[in-house]
């Protein structure tokens, strides 16, 4: 069994014997980008185990051990953890737990340190913590983030914004239900096994699996129909677990809804387009700049290649690129807000706006600071921007009952079918391009 | 025809209209909760005495109906929505309606761009809090309606919770306040919440429509919603069907009356609802349990034949007044437990009148009194000692277990806790701002359930599945319960699971403890929630631990401060005689204190002429005559140094800067800074309620801090002043004081400038410089402000802008060493004169008298002296500790707690903004930070509005351990 080593601050590390031995478990979030994540984990040696559970003992678990008044998401996330610790089908002695950390001004960077005092509490003082982070906070022994797994991962995310977006935008119409869920399958299983042989990251792989993605997505057989089209937003972690929102996608689906839910990308941009901001707002080295400079290019680079060839599939809704989603709020919130998801937030309403899905739910755990700012305090602005915009906040807490938020969510979508009945005569507003294009589509992929 | 069907959280609402949109039959009737029964009772109704509308359109709307339309499959009609089609056919040219019902509150602005609005997660304000407010005054609802009428002032009350709200109105009762101005005071709240959480920065005006029961029953509270928005709203006819009507009309599904009936009686749930295990496998495992409970029992004697000295102890309570006499040996002779609705003095001089009728012969030697109410009880009667209640409850629970670790006692509002350590009280737990959890929480329930509280409780004893319904608040509590009834939940369990919740709540919420082990094994349990055999087997089983409950749970504060009296017995009592209180009249007056700007209200009781008692005040002043001694107040110094940088005329334009969050920190280096380069400054007034006001229905988010919500009415004082310049810049940064691992604001005080200028509709017309700035890089804050400037102002001068900044970093170093040094003499003088230090702590802004609401005036009444953490933070290096520790202004928390755990004359109390996130993770380290020292870790919470009784309680029970 692998020895239990401390650092000098008293931290259990995760040795390479661990790596050996012990079992990684890791919170779920966005289930088609962690799949592919963890499978890269995996071909580097990683055992690890995605909790996919949800009950609502998680959340009583989360109460136990974490400050009741601290974020949802830290309740939840730590919940199933501890959770996941009691269950009894895991060796304790051979069980790590893995949690990202990103280090902005937000409660969200503590969550580590918040789970380390819960487990303490909760008698796991034994299991050690792995913080996933790119800013360089807690260096283990057993595992380090190389430059390959780095790539690997990034590609991960890529894949799944890809398809996560293409499937929000098929399902609703298939003809054949289950097609979509059945792509995602299949690709995740495909992408697996590229990225195991060391494939899919590059380029040029890139570009051909992307390609192939949105053209299989094009195949499937769609009905021609108006639907009520809903953007998410909001805070990271309620924003993307069904966990977090109490399955706020599927709620959506069963009302008839097509959904659009930004992705990981451009948070990720975003937050290396912080330290540049940082940079120009208060000074900062030359060297610093350039190397921010040169991983911001490099996703920059991988964000053009998805958007190019998406829209080579002309019956999809594409997503915008960072710099266009950064100019949408010029004048509206500074660049410099950067904590929790920042400006970014208020651009994503703007952007939907603007791409018809002016029917928005803002997603944020009860009391998040920075939602108060860039999400609740922004929605006035935006109606003045764009009158169309038709937004509701909901709060996300262990005490907010789900009848109460889908109430609220039912109230958007009362005006949102009235808006859309209102706009019947006018095919071109507020038709789904997808359900629109179908005849084209067939042609455009045979031209390739 | 078409039929309407709205299910609210307490009534049923049903209408019938014809193709004209005429009602033909309408029903509104209270459902208990049993919705599935009585909607069938009156589909069925409907179906005899209207047989024609058997087949018709029919559509369900209602908070509590979505889930059955859901699963029988009738058409659904969002409630607020369903409203607005109501309106747009019954009344024509409405520009905005407010609705209140049961637990929602919505306002809907119908002309001028189409917005419609509903309460969040929080229910304040709304019928059930009016309900509930009505159970706290005894008075049946349209007994309130008439009070409010004769009311001659009004007193704040908390509007954004209700359950905050109920915290203040107790404290009210208990000093004599008059329940007609509380009626009204009440009504005031309700319209404040409306307006404040849902208009959000638009303005109400032109016709106004109110709809709902609350609004329907009560003209005074829709005549508070006149006065407030300077108009006359108008209640039309059926306004309480018209989520019915929107319904009806919106119909467009044909049903058989039979089809439905027949569904909804199919209609079962999935049980998927989340349990805990029974409290009680069998009655067997009750049995034993009752019968090792009652063998903790205190002795008794026959007061019939007793004669000689005895002991009186009251324990003036939120909800109810306790009393005990106690002989010469300890033994029980008496005990009262009085209901006290609100009016504690009638309640006390009764018993007092039974006593002396009953029993002349005995003599009272000596009496104490403890509670809510003792201030009061013992200037009425002459009481001899008051007492902490924690202590009371100490000394009384020490007789049941002399070696006693733990003491945890549930009231009627409070839930109060103590560790105990070598005898004495260690660590204190209180919940402050929210009362969910205790036992008027219970009684509610029932009471809405339709039954009493003990025959509600003791049903949960062998239910089967106690629902788990959380720990959160009470508001909530009934949305939960609505839904496990939905989801198939039994009375039993929901029973059951009430109890479960308030245990849960104790434990996790109020105590935070992680494990039983936490709270040692030697617990005693007290207060009149505690009774229910219910409640406490749920403790037990939650902590894994066998307790004693003495056999006077409820009257254990009376005892102890009967025990404490008798210990201190003086030579006579100097209790009110018997013809003294046959003649005792009492008075209640209120007045305004105008001692300082705190400006509390006033309670004057004055009893039989001569005898004055003031309650309401902070500090000293209006009832010893004397000014507070401030040389002793780094509050107060703090405040007079900033004051220094006021208001100045300069050459070029005036500079408008709002006094709040940040800027009492940075108000002397920004003055400096604009008056060097030739700016004037003004400064916005300082904080009260009014400037509140005015800036309230700009406030985006309602459960953002109160600091910051302030912000609005600083913004909005300046704007009005006619300023047309404001500075206000955002900042991700703080100054690096070498404390933590980072130096950020918190993200509100760090962007807050944002929300100013995206939720002001006039901030366009005035330049408000709301830039990204970084004054933690003293090199390149220059050349970046002067970029910043040159942008809003001519003839800006890099040279004069390097010069400016020098001297402004100058002069806040030069601040930050004034406090200091006035800190440190603070501290000598503390300590030549032998006084306890307080480190209260909190963040810059908590100065502000309107955010801490005198607790420091308070504080030094006591005695003790006061220091703010920065004046010993900077006596601690950077150490690692348990947290990233990020913040500037928390890390000086930590080291400030770190600087004082071996500091034997310092205690650190923390002053905690209600809805301040990144507290959740301070007070847990501060707490762990001193504790393992050995010290007592006090936390206030505060808010908009705070009852200064709990945090009173709190600070004499950590003054009484000193």
């Amino acid at each position: 069994m692998a020895e239990l080593c401390y650092n000098k601050e008293g931290r259990l590390i995760f040795t390479k014997e661990m790596k050996k031995e012990y079992t990684i478990l890791l919170p779920m979030m966005l289930p088609i980008h962690f799949k592919l994540i963890q499978n890269t984990l995996e071909h580097y040696g990683y055992k690890t185990e995605l909790l996919e559970t949800n009950c609502p003992e998680i959340a009583t678990e989360g109460l136990k051990y974490v400050h009741n008044d601290t974020c949802y998401p830290a309740i939840l996330v730590i919940g199933q953890f501890i959770h996941a610790l009691k269950s009894g089908k895991y060796d304790l002695n051979k069980t790590a737990l893995m949690i990202t950390q990103t280090g902005g001004g937000c409660r969200a960077s503590n969550y580590i340190h918040l789970l380390r005092k819960a487990l303490r509490k909760a008698g796991f003082e034994k299991i050690p913590v792995i913080s996933l982070n790119l800013s360089g906070f807690e260096k283990n022994s057993g595992f380090k983030v190389t430059i390959p797994i780095l790539k690997r991962m990034v590609a991960g995310l890529v894949y799944g914004d890809t398809l996560m977006l293409l499937k929000n935008q098929t399902k609703p119409f298939e003809v054949n239900k289950g097609e979509s869920l059945r792509l995602i399958d299949k690709w995740t299983e495909k992408l697996t096994k590229q990225l195991n042989e060391g494939l899919g990251s590059s380029i040029k792989d890139l570009k051909n699996n992307l390609n192939e993605i949105a053209a299989d997505f094009s195949n499937i057989k769609v009905k021609k129909e108006r639907k009520v089209k809903v953007g998410i937003v909001g805070e990271i972690y309620v924003k993307y677990s069904s966990l977090g929102n109490n399955n706020l996608e599927e709620f959506l689906e069963n009302q008839g809804c097509e959904i659009c839910v930004p992705g990981i990308l451009n948070f990720m941009l975003f937050k290396i387009d912080n330290r540049l901001e940082d940079i120009k707002l208060y000074g900062g080295s030359w060297l610093k700049k350039h190397i921010i400079l040169v991983l911001l290019n490099y996703f920059k680079k991988i964000e053009k290649v998805l958007i190019k060839t998406i829209s080579k599939h002309s019956n999809f809704e594409v997503p915008k690129p960072y710099e266009e989603i950064k100019a949408l709020v010029d004048g509206v919130i500074g660049y410099g807000n950067k904590m929790g998801e920042g400006w970014l937030l208020t651009a994503e309403m703007l952007e939907l706006c603007g791409s018809n899905y002016e029917n928005i739910v803002c997603t944020q755990p009860f009391g998040c600071l920075p939602n108060h700012i860039c999400g609740k305090g922004m929605i006035h602005k935006i109606k003045e921007i764009n009158s169309k915009a038709n937004i509701v906040a909901i709060d996300y807490d262990p005490g907010s009952p789900k009848v109460n938020q889908e109430n609220r969510i039912k109230l958007m979508l009362s005006i949102a079918k009235e808006n859309l009945n209102n706009t019947m005569e006018d095919p071109k507003i507020n038709i789904s391009k997808r359900s629109t294009n179908q005849v084209i589509s067939k042609y455009s992929i045979s031209h390739q | 025809m078409k039929i309407g069907l709205d299910i609210g959280s307490t009534t049923i609402k049903c209408v019938i209209i014809n193709e004209n949109n005429e009602i033909v039959y309408k029903s509104y009737e209270r459902h208990y909760s049993q919705i599935k029964q009585k909607l069938i009772d009156i589909l069925s109704k409907v179906k005899k005495e209207m047989p024609e509308s058997n087949f018709s359109q029919i559509a369900i709307s209602g908070s509590a109906g979505m889930g059955i339309a859901e699963k029988c499959g009738v058409q659904f009609v969002q409630e607020v929505y369903a409203t607005r089609t109501a309106a747009n056919v019954f009344a024509k040219g409405t520009d905005v309606i407010i609705e209140l019902g049961g637990e929602d509150a919505k306002i809907l602005f119908l002309t001028g761009g189409l917005e419609v609005r509903m309460n969040g997660s929080c229910a304040g304000g709304t019928g059930a809090f009016i309900d509930q407010m009505a159970t706290l005054l005894a008075v049946p609802i349209d007994k309130m309606n008439d009070l409010s009428m004769q009311y001659e002032k009004t007193y704040t009350i908390a509007s954004r919770c209700g359950v905050f709200a109920k915290s203040d109105i107790q404290p009210l009762l208990n000093q004599g306040a008059k329940k007609s101005d509380i009626a009204k005071s009440i009504f005031m709240a309700v319209v404040n919440q409306t307006i404040a959480g849902l208009s959000q920065g638009r303005k109400i005006c032109g016709n106004v429509l109110y709809l709902g029961g609350p609004l329907t029953f009560m003209n005074e509270l829709r005549k508070s919603f006149d006065e407030t928005l300077s108009l006359v709203g108008n209640c039309p006819e059926n306004s309480l069907y018209y989520v019915a009507l929107g319904a009806a009309i919106g119909a467009s599904e044909t049903y058989s009356l039979d089809g439905i009936v027949q569904k909804v009686e199919n209609y079962k749930s999935d049980d998927a609802f989340a349990y805990n295990n029974p409290l009680f496998k069998d009655e067997k495992e009750y049995e034993e349990f009752k019968d090792r409970h009652q063998k903790s029992i205190i002795k008794k004697g026959d007061i019939e034949n007793y004669s000689g000295d005895v002991y009186l102890g009251v324990d003036a309570g939120s909800t109810t007044v306790k009393a005990v006499i106690i002989g010469e040996n300890n033994e029980l002779l008496y005990s009262k437990y009085l209901p006290n609705n609100g009016d504690l003095v009638p309640v006390v001089k009764s018993f007092l009148e039974e006593i002396f009728e009953k029993y002349p012969n005995l003599n009272i030697k000596s009496s104490a009194a403890t509670g809510y109410g003792e201030e009061l009880i013992k200037n009425a009667f002459s009481i001899d000692f008051g007492i902490v209640e924690t202590v009371a409850h100490l000394i009384a629970a020490k007789k049941f277990m002399p070696d006693v670790e733990f003491i945890i006692d549930i009231g009627g509002q409070d839930i109060k806790c103590f560790k105990v350590r070598n005898g004495v009280i260690d660590n204190i737990f209180l919940n402050e701002a929210c009362s969910s959890g205790c036992g008027s929480f219970l009684q509610t329930f029932a009471n809405a359930l339709g039954y009493s509280i003990s025959d509600f409780a003791q049903l949960g004893l062998f239910a089967k599945k106690p629902v788990d319904l959380g720990s959160r608040c009470t508001v909530f509590m009934n949305s939960s319960v609505k839904q496990a009834q939905k989801d198939g939940a039994y009375i039993e369990d929901i029973s059951a699971g009430l109890s479960l919740s308030i245990v849960k709540n104790a434990l996790y919420k109020v105590i935070r403890a992680g494990s039983p082990d936490e709270l040692g094994k030697k617990i005693v349990v007290q207060g009149g929630t505690f009774l229910n055999d219910a409640v406490l087997r749920a403790f037990e089983q939650e902590i894994m631990t066998n307790v004693i409950r003495p056999d006077i749970s409820g009257l254990m504060g009376a005892y102890g401060a009967a025990l404490y009296a008798k210990k201190k017995a003086p030579i006579s009592s100097a209790i009110i005689k018997k013809d003294e209180l046959k003649n005792l009249i009492h008075e209640v007056k209120s007045t305004l204190c105008n001692g300082c700007s705190n400006h509390c209200k006033l309670t004057i009781n004055i009893f039989s002429k001569d005898k004055k008692y003031i309650s309401g005040n902070r500090c000293e002043k209006p009832t010893a005559n004397k000014e507070s001694d401030d040389r002793l107040n780094m509050y107060a110094y703090k405040l007079g140094l900033l004051k220094q940088y006021g208001d100045t005329k300069g050459e070029r334009e005036t500079i408008g800067i709002p006094m709040g969050l940040n800027m009492f920190e940075l108000l002397p280096f920004w003055h400096k800074f604009f008056t060097e380069l030739g700016f004037g400054i003004k400064v916005s007034p300082p904080s009260s309620s009014e400037l509140y006001m005015l800036g309230q229905h700009t406030i985006p988010s309602d459960t953002i801090c109160f600091p910051a919500k302030l912000m609005h009415g600083h913004v909005e004082a300046l704007m009005v002043g006619g300023i047309k310049t404001i500075f206000y810049p955002c900042m991700s940064y703080n100054f690096d004081e070498g404390l933590g691992d980072n130096h950020y604001n918190c993200p509100v005080v760090a962007y807050y400038p944002e929300v100013i200028t995206a939720n002001f509709k006039d901030i366009k017309n005035i330049t408000f410089i709301k830039d990204y700035v970084g004054i933690h890089k003293e090199k390149e804050f220059p050349k970046k402000i002067y970029k910043i400037l040159s942008q809003h102002f001519d003839n800006i001068q890099l040279i004069d802008v390097m010069s400016a900044s020098r001297k402004a970093y100058k002069e806040y170093d030069n601040y930050i060493k004034r406090v200091r040094e006035k800190g440190q003499e603070i501290i000598n003088f503390a300590e030549k004169e032998n006084r306890q230090i307080i480190v209260l702590s909190g963040r810059p802004y908590h100065i502000d008298p309107e955010i801490n609401h005198g607790i420091d005036k308070l504080i030094l009444s006591f005695g003790a002296a006061i220091i703010s953490e920065d004046v010993v933070s900077g006596k601690e290096g950077y150490e690692k500790i348990n947290v990233l520790n990020q913040w500037t202004y928390h890390s000086r928390l930590y080291s400030a707690a770190k600087y004082i755990k071996d500091k034997k004359n310092m205690n650190l109390v923390q002053l905690v903004s209600f809805g301040c996130g990144i507290d959740a993770i301070t007070t847990d380290e501060v707490r762990d930070i001193l504790e393992k020292e050995g010290k007592i870790y006090t936390q206030l919470k505060i808010d908009e509005i705070t009852n200064l009784g709990a945090i009173k309680i709190r600070l004499r029970s950590l003054f009484a351990t000193l």
